[in-house]
């Protein structure tokens, strides 16, 4: 599954896109396998509150489930216009 | 309905003219443009707006398209820049046309209101005091709640 990061969630993770082998049912259960990764991880995923997820670029919440899905993407909350 | 994601600056009147043309039957046409804005007087190096390619263009077309399903519009026109702008440039632009002003003002408002939210856009601003992503804000928010 490709795992893609934007503005300061990249730049905190230190990389736009990485593929990830995972067997997470839902959004929340890979934050908690990124988390327990590395300290970069964590700091980006401290305060969830704060983060947008989006599955197969459409906005979902962090209890969405995973199956099927190709692409997950994290972000703050967007800036447009 | 049109969407574009582009680099490039555009022409807002070029695009206005040639958006109405050929839509005799429509008497209203609404334009808004987004502009870097230069909060602290002189102190706004750049912008820098980073987007979510694939995403961008599906939620923008999803957003125009509930415009033109509430409102009675002849057409839509979505124009949104992303990356290095400086203070005074144009980010973005909307542009509705309808029959009658009223829903052409009002679509143009929803897309607003949805474009600064639910598009993935984000903006980074560079000052002589360094560089900081902008905060999303709670109005942002409530904004859609009229709707």
């Amino acid at each position: 599954m490709d795992v893609l990061y934007f503005a300061w969630v990249r730049e905190r993770i230190g990389m736009p896109k990485e593929t990830v082998e995972t067997k997470a049912a839902t959004v929340m259960e890979l934050v908690e396998e990124l988390r327990a990764r590395e300290e970069r991880y964590e700091a980006a995923f401290a305060d969830l509150s704060a983060l947008r997820v989006a599955v197969d670029q459409d906005l979902t919440e962090f209890d969405a489930p995973l199956k099927g899905a190709r692409e997950v993407a994290f972000f703050p909350p967007m800036t447009g216009g | 309905m049109t969407v574009r994601v582009q680099q490039p600056a555009f022409d807002l009147g070029a695009e206005a003219n040639s958006f109405a043309a050929g839509h005799s039957e429509m008497g209203a046409m609404v334009t808004f443009a987004g502009i870097v804005r230069d909060l602290a007087q002189g102190d706004l190096d750049r912008m820098v707006i980073e987007h979510y390619p694939g995403m961008t263009e599906r939620a923008l077309e999803k957003i125009a398209r509930e415009a033109k399903e509430r409102w009675s519009l002849g057409n839509v026109l979505v124009i949104h820049r992303y990356g290095e702008m400086a203070p005074g440039e144009q980010i973005m632009m909307v542009a509705t046309l309808a029959p009658h002003r009223k829903d052409a003002f009002e679509a143009a408002e929803f897309l607003m209101d949805y474009l600064k939210s639910r598009a993935p856009f984000w903006k980074k601003e560079f000052t002589s005091g360094g560089a900081d992503w902008v905060a999303s804000k709670a109005e942002d928010e409530d904004a859609l709640t009229r709707w």
